[in-house]
C-alpha cells in the first residue's frame, strides 16, 4: 500500500454568515448576500479542491469542545439539523454527511498510542457542530467526500495557550502518522477565525455590509502580521508566536486548529495561498491554503 | 406587593450524570436525590414559572431568551455522549419570555427571544428541567449567559428578570445552573473514584456552601470575582451566576439556605442548594462596588483625556 499523504491544508473560518449569504437549499434562512470577499475566496478555493485527487476531509473544529481528551466522529452517517446557538436567525442547516470511520479510528488509535487522551463518538443522536458544517460546505458544497471531525480539547482554558500549542502539535503529528499509515490522500481543514472579538449587537439586516468592520484596529494589525508571515512561508514563526497572538486578540486559534494543521504538515516553509480576509460581526477571518505541491501552488492574492 | 414573588431559588450543576447515570456512583445518586427533593418542593409550591439561568448556554448577541412554546429534540452532550441521549420536550412560557426581553431592553440591554425548531437547548438546562419539572407541569423560561457580559450587565439582567416577574404577577422558582469549582479531570475516570479535582477547589467549594447555608447570597455575589480567580477555569470572564442570582433574588442575605448535596462530577464541584427568602439578615460585609440599575454599554476611554 502506498503511503497516505496530506494533499492540501486549508484555513477555513466558519462564521455561519457565509453559508447564510450563499443561500444553499439546506439552510432555512434567506439572505440578500453579504461578505463577498470571503465567499468569493471560498468559491475559488473550492474550485481548486475540485482539481485535487483526495479521499477525505479531516476537520478540526472549535465548536465541538471537549475537556476530557480529543474525540473523533465514529459512525458512518449523520443526518439531522444544525441550529447555531448564537446566530439561530441565520443558520438552520439540514445536513447529511458521511464519515470516514476507518480513518477516524486510525487517528484515534495512533493519537492514543502517543499518549493523547482520546475517545470515539458513537452516539447516533449526536449533532454535528456548525463549525464543521460551515467550513465543509464552503469548501465542498457538493458534500461528496467523507469527513473526519476532530473535537477541540480546550487546553488553553485549563492550562495556557503554550500548553495548547504543545498538545495540538502532538495531535497533529499523530494525525499525520495515521494518514501516512492509512494510505489515503487527505485534505486538512483548520476551521476558525483569526482575531475573535465579536460585536454584541447585530444590525436588523445581518447582511447589511455598511455595518461590517473589524472590532478594533489592534485586532486588524495582529491579523495582518500573521498574514504577512504566512505569505513569507514562516509557519514555524507563526506557531511560535501563537500564544501571544491568541491572548492579544482572543483569537479562535485558542482551540488549537492551526497549530494542529501546521504540525501535521511539518510547519511549511513555502508561501500560503491567500484567498481572502474579511471581518464578520467584528471578527477577523482569513481563508488560506498550503499546497505541498510546488507545481500547483499559486499566488492567489 | 413590594417586590416580585420569588418563592425560592435552586442552584444545581450542569453535568448530565445525575440524569443519565445516577447509579454509577454514590455521589451521583446523592445529587439525583437532591434534585428529587427540589422537584417535590417545586411541585408542592404555588409556582407558575420556572426561570432558568444556564451557564452552559453562552450567547454573543446580547441575552437570548428561549421562546419556543414546545422545544423538542434529542440532546447529546459534547463530552459525555457515551452516557446516552437526552430526549426532551419542554413547555415554555412565551408571554413571560417576551416580557423578560422587553424588561431587559428597557434597562439598556441587548436582548432577543429565540423560537426555532431544533434550537440546541444546552445540557445544563436539559438536565435541570428534566429532573426538576419532568411532567412540564409548570411552564419554564431559559435565559443565556452572554460570554462578554461582566458584573454591571449581569446584575442589570437579574433586575430585568425581577421586573418581568413582578409585571407578570408570576410566582416564580429561580434555577441557576452552574458548577462551583469547574475544573474536571482531563482523562476518563471510574465514576466510583470521582472526587473534587484538588483540595483547594474542595476548600473553596465548602466555603461557598457555608455562605449558601447561611443564606448569604449577596455576600457571595460580592465575592464573585475572588471565587472566579480561585476556582474557576478561565473559560469566561467571570463567575456570573452569583451576580445574576443575587440581583434576581433581591440583593440581600435574608434567606434560609439548605445545602442538599455536594459531590464531585468528574472532578468539578456539583452542589444542589435551595435558598428560600426569610427574615433576618446575616453577614458583616461592607460593599464598595456600585449598584447598577441601567446598562449603558462599554465606557469608551481611548478617546478621552488625550492631549
Amino acid at each position: 500500500m502506498a503511503k497516505g499523504e496530506i494533499v492540501l491544508g486549508c484555513l477555513a473560518p466558519h462564521p455561519p454568515h457565509v453559508v447564510y449569504a450563499e443561500n444553499p437549499e439546506q439552510n432555512e434562512a434567506f439572505s440578500e448576500g453579504g461578505w463577498e470577499t470571503l465567499r468569493w475566496g471560498y468559491n475559488r478555493l473550492a474550485r481548486k479542491l475540485k482539481t485535487i485527487d483526495y479521499d477525505a476531509m479531516v476537520i478540526f473544529t472549535p465548536h465541538w469542545q471537549t475537556y476530557i481528551g480529543t474525540h473523533f466522529l465514529g459512525l458512518p452517517e449523520f443526518k439531522s439539523k444544525s441550529v447555531d446557538p448564537v446566530f439561530p436567525n441565520i443558520f438552520r442547516f439540514n445536513y447529511d454527511i458521511s464519515v470516514d470511520v476507518d480513518l477516524a479510528e486510525k487517528m484515534c488509535e495512533v493519537a492514543g498510542d502517543s499518549g493523547i487522551i482520546t475517545k470515539m463518538m458513537r452516539n447516533p443522536d449526536f449533532r454535528i457542530d456548525y463549525g464543521t458544517i460551515t467550513s465543509c460546505h464552503m469548501l465542498n458544497p457538493d458534500w461528496d467526500k467523507p469527513l473526519v471531525t476532530i473535537s477541540s480539547n480546550r487546553n488553553a482554558h485549563y492550562y495556557s495557550p503554550e500548553v495548547m500549542n504543545e498538545q495540538a502539535s502532538a495531535l497533529g503529528e499523530a494525525c499525520a502518522k495515521a494518514i501516512e499509515e492509512s494510505g489515503k490522500k487527505v485534505v486538512l481543514i483548520s476551521s476558525h477565525s483569526l482575531s475573535h472579538r465579536h460585536f454584541v449587537t447585530e444590525s436588523p439586516l445581518p447582511e447589511d455590509m455598511s455595518r461590517e468592520h473589524i472590532y478594533n484596529h489592534s485586532q486588524y494589525v495582529w491579523d495582518m502580521k500573521l498574514v504577512d508571515l504566512m505569505r513569507g512561508g514562516k509557519m514555524r514563526e507563526v506557531i511560535d508566536i501563537m500564544p501571544e497572538f491568541t491572548e492579544q486578540t482572543i483569537a479562535e486559534t485558542e482551540a488549537g486548529g492551526l497549530t494542529w494543521m501546521m504540525a501535521a504538515m511539518g510547519y511549511p516553509d513555502y508561501p500560503a495561498e491567500i484567498y481572502g480576509y474579511q471581518s464578520v460581526i467584528g471578527t477577523g477571518n482569513l481563508i488560506a491554503a498550503w499546497d505541498p505541491m510546488e507545481a500547483t501552488r499559486e499566488i492567489v492574492l | 406587593m413590594t417586590g416580585p414573588d420569588i418563592l425560592f431559588e435552586v442552584y444545581c450543576p450542569p453535568h448530565p450524570q445525575p440524569l443519565l447515570s445516577p447509579e454509577a456512583s454514590d455521589g451521583y445518586g446523592k445529587l439525583r436525590d437532591a434534585y428529587e427533593t427540589c422537584r417535590k418542593r417545586i411541585e408542592e409550591s404555588e409556582a407558575d414559572l420556572i426561570l432558568v439561568y444556564s451557564t452552559t448556554w453562552p450567547s454573543i448577541i446580547g441575552h437570548q431568551i428561549q421562546a419556543h412554546p414546545e422545544p423538542e429534540w434529542v440532546h447529546v452532550d459534547d463530552d459525555f455522549h457515551f452516557l446516552g441521549s437526552m430526549p426532551y420536550k419542554f413547555r415554555m412560557d412565551v408571554e413571560f419570555a417576551e416580557a423578560f426581553r422587553d424588561a431587559a431592553k428597557s434597562r439598556g440591554l441587548q436582548s432577543r427571544t429565540v423560537a426555532y425548531d431544533g434550537f440546541p437547548i444546552d445540557t445544563g438546562s436539559v438536565v435541570a428541567l428534566k429532573l426538576l419539572n419532568p411532567e412540564n407541569r409548570i411552564p419554564a423560561c431559559i435565559v443565556s449567559s452572554n460570554m462578554y457580559a461582566n458584573r454591571a450587565e449581569t446584575i442589570v439582567l437579574g433586575k430585568s428578570a425581577r421586573d418581568a416577574i413582578q409585571e407578570q404577577g408570576k410566582k416564580a422558582v429561580v434555577v441557576v445552573v452552574s458548577s462551583l469549582s469547574n475544573r474536571m479531570f482531563t482523562e476518563h475516570i471510574d465514576p466510583t473514584e470521582d472526587r473534587i479535582h484538588s483540595a483547594k477547589d474542595d476548600e473553596w467549594n465548602r466555603k461557598i456552601l457555608e455562605f449558601f447555608g447561611d443564606g448569604r447570597l449577596e455576600d457571595l455575589s460580592q465575592l464573585s470575582r475572588e471565587i472566579h480567580g480561585q476556582i474557576r477555569v478561565q473559560k469566561v470572564v467571570a463567575y456570573k451566576p452569583a451576580w445574576w442570582m443575587s440581583a434576581t433574588m433581591g440583593q440581600h442575605n435574608n434567606y434560609t439556605g439548605e445545602v442538599l448535596a455536594y459531590e464531585a462530577l468528574h472532578g468539578s464541584g456539583g452542589a444542589v442548594v435551595l435558598l428560600t427568602p426569610a427574615s433576618g439578615s446575616v453577614g458583616d460585609k461592607e460593599f464598595d462596588e456600585d449598584d447598577v440599575e441601567h446598562y449603558h454599554g462599554d465606557r469608551g476611554v481611548l478617546d478621552k483625556g488625550a492631549l
